[in-house]
């Protein structure tokens, strides 16, 4: 056998694990979720294919069209939100003042908790008469609205929680800060820039990889969401916190039809690549790599 | 911290501190209003003002979250800690496995599949989880061994390594010098061997990284526990937890409090016990591969 035959027979035993769970777990479901797109499919009676009458039936839905606008209303609050406060916190959290260390474990944590105790939590938080944010808007004279049982407000409530648990995005961004070269700061104060320019001119090109791969796991994270609208709101009130995920978990297995929620299946899949080839087209523009 | 690092000074200190009060102020509130409620009984919670400091202090709403005839948290306990030991194990094995080829081994083609690995990290789950059902119920009808209503599609993938984990530990392997392997090698030592006795032993804080992560992933899965459990003696703690909530809805936010309470802990002690595998595992995912 010659060296390189080897050398792959080699390769591919230590990959197997890989490439057979690949092939059942990712694979085979993929391709199986678009045979099953084109099918009338209940579980309890074979696959039936129906060509686009799924996708078609999806055009005309008008819940489909309402969990994709609040999908996307709720990341439009969510995702910036999130990572511009990130960020603040990330620079705010780089200052080498003594103590920060409890600082950064107070701001990493809430991303620990688990999203079924921060749902509880943050049901108690957001209820309108007795909870905690009302009462904190209510000593600077704000009267708080119904953030879970309001229409207009639950998408806010909500990103307010997503916000909470940033500390994730927040460690990349540190570590992303650590690894700026110091002369670059030095150097820029010796050209007499301030702390705002020496921010906008170092800082944040030297972070934009940094930032660019923050935004791109916002983007999947963000149309997954399923667990808090689930355990909070149930979609409510009145479908306003209905998202994409929850809708294509109901349609599977609640009204059993996998054909339609494969068909919303391959429809998120291909957003998320269009969202993250969108990002990556517009990161030329924007993004900064040292070196290249 | 650096010494020769300059250290912000006068009015830029006072205004740092204030901004870091503030906003460590707004992360850990919550919290406090969580243990404060946990610890109140039912018309306090309902007190407007409300009051920080409970009393009586109710201790005794966390026995009585234990003993509620319709929440079993032992059996969820070990029901969650289960998967997440065949989880964790399956993880770790395999992924250090398939890491090891990736980061050790040269041959033909493994750009591209390092490649195309790390591409299904961008698939969504909700996609595969209308197949996965269907699989796993076909083997169940095909093979006589049950998997839904069981907890094998919930740890038996494990088995088979995860992106997220062959990419972590392969950033970790390339980094051990080359020497070591080519030493052994003309010793007479296997590639199996190489990966056993040298690279592993190594590697133990990547390792840890991913039990650790690996294991906070199964903690907190709600969704697939949802999918593919059936019987309430099969419940995890996320789902326990659910049913527990949805019975108690609304009513008692002093119980649901504790209970949540119970569910968050053992995260938050498991942070202090490892604080440094976390924080360097999550910045190395951060870091351009």
């Amino acid at each position: 056998m010659s060296r390189d035959a080897k050398n792959l027979l080699k390769g591919l035993a230590f990959l197997s694990p890989w490439l057979v769970g690949f092939a059942a777990f990712t694979l085979i479901p993929i391709a199986l979720s678009l045979y099953y797109s084109f099918c009338n499919y209940s579980l309890v009676q074979s696959p039936l294919f129906c060509g686009w009458d799924n996708y078609r039936q999806l055009m005309h839905d008008d819940v489909f069209w309402l969990v994709l606008r609040n999908t996307f209303l709720y990341a439009a609050m969510a995702l910036p939100g999130g990572l511009i406060f990130a960020l603040l916190l990330a620079l705010l959290l780089n200052q080498k003042v003594p103590g920060q260390s409890i600082f950064r474990t107070v701001v990493f944590i809430p991303s620990l908790v688990p999203t079924i105790a921060s749902a509880a939590l943050w049901l108690w938080l957001l209820n309108q008469k007795l909870g905690l944010v009302n009462l904190v808007l209510g000593t600077i004279g704000i009267h708080g609205p119904g953030w879970l049982t309001d229409t207009r407000w639950v998408l806010p409530g909500l990103a307010l929680m997503s916000i909470w648990a940033c500390g994730n995005t927040v460690v990349i961004y540190l570590a992303g800060l650590q690894d700026v070269p110091r002369e670059l700061y030095e150097a820029a104060e010796l050209d007499g820039a301030g702390p705002l320019r020496r921010l906008w001119h170092v800082t944040l090109p030297m972070l934009s990889p940094v930032i660019f791969f923050n935004l791109v796991i916002a983007i999947i994270g963000v149309l997954q969401v399923f667990d808090a609208p689930y355990l909070m709101t149930q979609g409510g009130p009145n479908r306003a916190s209905y998202f994409f995920t929850y809708y294509l978990y109901d349609s599977g297995f609640t009204y059993l039809r996998m054909g339609y929620a494969s068909a919303m299946g391959w429809i998120q899949l291909l957003i998320v690549l269009a969202m993250t080839g969108l990002a990556f087209w517009s990161s030329k523009k924007w993004v900064y790599y040292q070196g290249k | 911290m650096e010494k020769s690092v300059k250290r912000v000074r006068g009015a830029g200190v006072i205004l740092t501190y204030a901004a870091l009060l503030l906003a460590g102020g707004l992360m850990v509130l919550p919290f406090l209003w969580l243990i404060s409620t946990s610890l109140k009984t039912v018309p306090q919670t309902m007190e407007y003002p409300p009051r920080w400091i409970p009393n009586p202090v109710m201790l005794k709403n966390f026995s009585d979250v234990l003993r509620n005839p319709r929440a079993n948290f032992a059996l969820w306990t070990r029901n969650t800690l289960i998967i997440a030991a065949l989880t964790v194990t399956g993880v770790t094995f395999s992924s250090s496995i398939v890491a090891y080829g990736f980061a050790r081994l040269k041959f033909p083609g493994r750009g591209f599949l390092f490649g195309l690995m790390l591409s299904t990290m961008m698939i969504p789950f909700p996609v595969l989880m209308v197949p996965l059902y269907t699989i796993f119920r076909w083997l169940g009808d095909h093979t006589g061994i049950q998997w839904l209503g069981t907890f094998r599609p919930l740890w038996v993938p494990a088995w088979f390594g995860s992106a997220f984990s062959i990419f972590m530990l392969r950033q970790f392997f390339v980094t051990i010098p080359d020497e070591l392997s080519e030493a052994a090698r003309i010793d007479g030592c296997s590639e199996w061997g190489i990966y056993w006795h040298i690279i592993m032993p190594l590697s133990r804080p990547a390792l840890s990284v991913v039990a650790l992560f690996t294991f906070m992933y199964v903690w907190r899965d709600f969704l697939g526990p949802l999918v593919y459990l059936q019987r309430a003696s099969q419940f995890t703690l996320t789902l326990g937890l659910q049913s527990f909530q949805s019975q108690n809805g609304g009513t008692s936010w002093n119980l649901l409090m504790a209970a949540s309470l119970l569910v968050i802990a053992p995260v938050i002690l498991l942070f202090f016990l490892a604080q440094r595998t976390f924080i360097q595992g999550i910045a190395t995912t951060g870091m351009k591969g």
